[in-house]
């Protein structure tokens, strides 16, 4: 398997790309932190914070709708904010009746529910910029640089360093149990739920077999080369003026969404 | 798609600034513990071990198994790495796997890491631990149940702090989302106890040198105490907490950190409570306990199982 079936670096020259990951991972906070600020029914902030990841997609030479189209992944949550509709006093709106469960829709309510969807939506697309502009190692940098502790960081590099091995080692235990588990045409096939459970969790555990094992050839591979507690690295990220400048535009802009959220 | 999205990790958006910062607190002093400790008997043997080992959670969860209608149940891996690789590492692990999920999948958002850290990471570990260390230096049938109650527990114990940190963001009626989660997770919980329940029972068979010692040792008392404390105020707080959820309102009220007025627009079924005992709070109490003895029961049964097929 490549690894570009997990990864969501699109590669490229723009602006966006060229900054230092820091700067990045920096600005796509304080802009997460921005979404999450903006008061219920800002819907001026919320169209120019939209406007602003729009412009984003352009700068990175995505077209316009990129971020858009790969951000559907929050709404699976958002039934749990769904309760919110009936959280919050205010007029009426609707009433729905679930047996003895009686539920008034408020337009407060309503407002509330709109506002955290928006701001979710926001917030993932931000995320996707941030991950399709910067390569995971250079990602990963930026967090050392940040003064992560060492061990999680070093961690996460082995994590989406061995990923795709192990992926590759899934993929080869579902395709053994696919060619095991033939059923004739509408019967049906495949034993019973426990049966298919024992199945999972065998081969969970030889997953976990064959990772130790690699893990032990991985020390063996890394003492030959010269391994002694540490990763060492030739990349060298500093911050230069035009990320110092970005950082800089952000956070302004952001501090304008601010106030025009506040003061309409 | 062989990436499946679990249903518990929070997007950005849905938690207020308060409760982000006091989960990121929270999570920061425990993994500050947990690095202490690791730095402390640090062996440079454990890097490549503790990394595979965060992959290895990661792929575990595309081991899917069909449930029914197209569903399918998978694992979340917080039992397993806790009795894999004890309870610091274990920790760490999980902060690396769902670090790496927020990141690289969006899966929890970038702010809400630290809550969806301390809910499926911490927690999870701590409380899968603690009642593994309780069951340490029985016979294998009770290692086993332990084990498989933990998991389920540790489910459950996420669901249940999801459920409160949304509640008090002001992003979801308590009454109604408790209920949901905890309904949802239970299930979710059965597939986790029996795959870990499985998993560990494979590798016994296969290598039993690669299991840690299960003998009792000393030092494990504050893990078991952690371990029990929070599952106690799991099993009793969700029953309590979904039928009557006015009340942990008016406590919240009180203690000032509600997020919002709101007053109870509707009643909701007493699903949590034993009909014959009435919506008191010690039907309720009964109720979790009945339903942990019923979890129990389970995996006694799937565990005796594996034994007769182990010989």
């Amino acid at each position: 398997m490549h690894a570009n079936v997990f990864d969501r670096y699109r590669d490229g020259d723009s602006l966006l790309h060229v900054l230092d990951p820091r700067a990045k991972l920096i600005t796509a906070l304080l802009f997460i932190l921005s979404n999450l600020l903006l008061p219920d029914g800002a819907w001026l902030a919320f169209a120019l914070s939209f406007a602003l990841i729009l412009l984003g997609n352009l700068l990175a030479k995505l077209g316009p709708t990129y971020t858009l189209r790969r951000s559907l992944w929050a709404l699976p949550f958002s039934l749990a904010a769904l309760t919110v509709l009936f959280a919050i006093p205010g007029q009426a709106l609707a009433n729905l009746h679930f047996g003895s469960l009686q539920l008034t829709i408020t337009d407060a309510g309503l407002l509330r529910f709109v506002s955290i969807l928006l701001r979710a939506w926001l917030s993932v697309q931000v995320a996707i910029l941030l991950v399709v502009t910067t390569r995971f190692p250079d990602l990963i940098h930026a967090l050392e640089h940040l003064r992560l502790p060492k061990i999680l960081v070093i961690l996460i590099a082995f994590l989406y360093r061995y990923l795709f091995v192990l992926t590759d080692e899934v993929m080869r235990l579902l395709r053994a149990r696919q060619a095991r588990s033939a059923s004739i045409p509408g019967l049906h096939g495949g034993g019973s739920l426990s049966w298919r459970v024992q199945t999972a969790g065998s081969m969970v555990g030889q997953l976990f077999l064959r990772s130790y094992e690699r893990s032990d050839r991985i020390y063996s591979a890394m003492q030959a080369r010269g391994y002694a507690g540490q990763i060492r690295t030739l990349a060298s990220h500093d911050l230069h003026k035009k990320d110092w400048f970005f950082m800089l535009v952000v956070f302004l802009v952001v501090l304008l969404l601010q106030i025009i959220a506040r003061y309409p | 798609m062989l990436y499946s999205q679990p249903a518990m990790h929070i997007p950005d958006g849905f938690l207020g600034l308060g409760v982000s910062i006091t989960c990121w607190l929270i999570s920061i002093f425990i993994l500050s513990l947990a690095l202490r400790s690791i730095n402390r008997n640090f062996n440079e043997r454990q890097v490549p071990l503790m990394g595979v080992m965060a992959a290895f959670i990661f792929a575990a969860q595309m081991i899917n198994f069909p449930v029914a209608g197209g569903t399918s149940g998978h694992l979340l891996g917080g039992t397993l790495a806790a009795v894999l690789l004890g309870p610091w590492s274990a920790m760490l692990v999980m902060t690396a796997v769902l670090s790496v999920q927020a990141l690289l999948f969006q899966d929890g958002g970038l702010l809400a890491l630290g809550a969806n850290i301390l809910n499926m990471g911490l927690l999870a570990v701590i409380v899968s631990y603690g009642l593994y260390r309780l069951a340490a230096g029985r016979s294998r049938l009770i290692r086993q149940a332990a084990t498989g109650v933990s998991a389920w527990l540790a489910v459950m114990t996420a669901a249940l702090a999801t459920s409160l940190q949304l509640w008090l963001s002001g992003t979801a009626r308590l009454g109604l989302v408790l209920p949901a989660m905890l309904a949802v997770h239970a299930l979710i919980g059965l597939g986790e106890a029996f795959i870990t329940v499985t998993a560990l029972a494979f590798i016994e068979r296969t290598r039993p040198d690669l299991l840690p010692e299960t003998s009792r040792s000393n030092g494990s008392r504050g893990w078991v105490l952690a371990g029990l404390g929070i599952s106690l105020l799991v099993v009793i707080l969700s029953p309590l907490a979904s039928i009557a959820p006015d009340g942990l309102e008016r406590v919240a009220h009180k203690l000032g950190f509600s997020a919002s007025a709101q007053t109870p627009t509707f009643k909701l079924l007493p699903n949590y409570s034993l009909p014959f005992l009435g919506r008191t709070s010690l039907g309720t109490i009964l109720a979790g306990v009945v339903g942990l003895l019923i979890v129990t029961g389970l995996v006694l049964l799937l565990a005796h199982s594996l034994r007769k097929k182990g010989g």
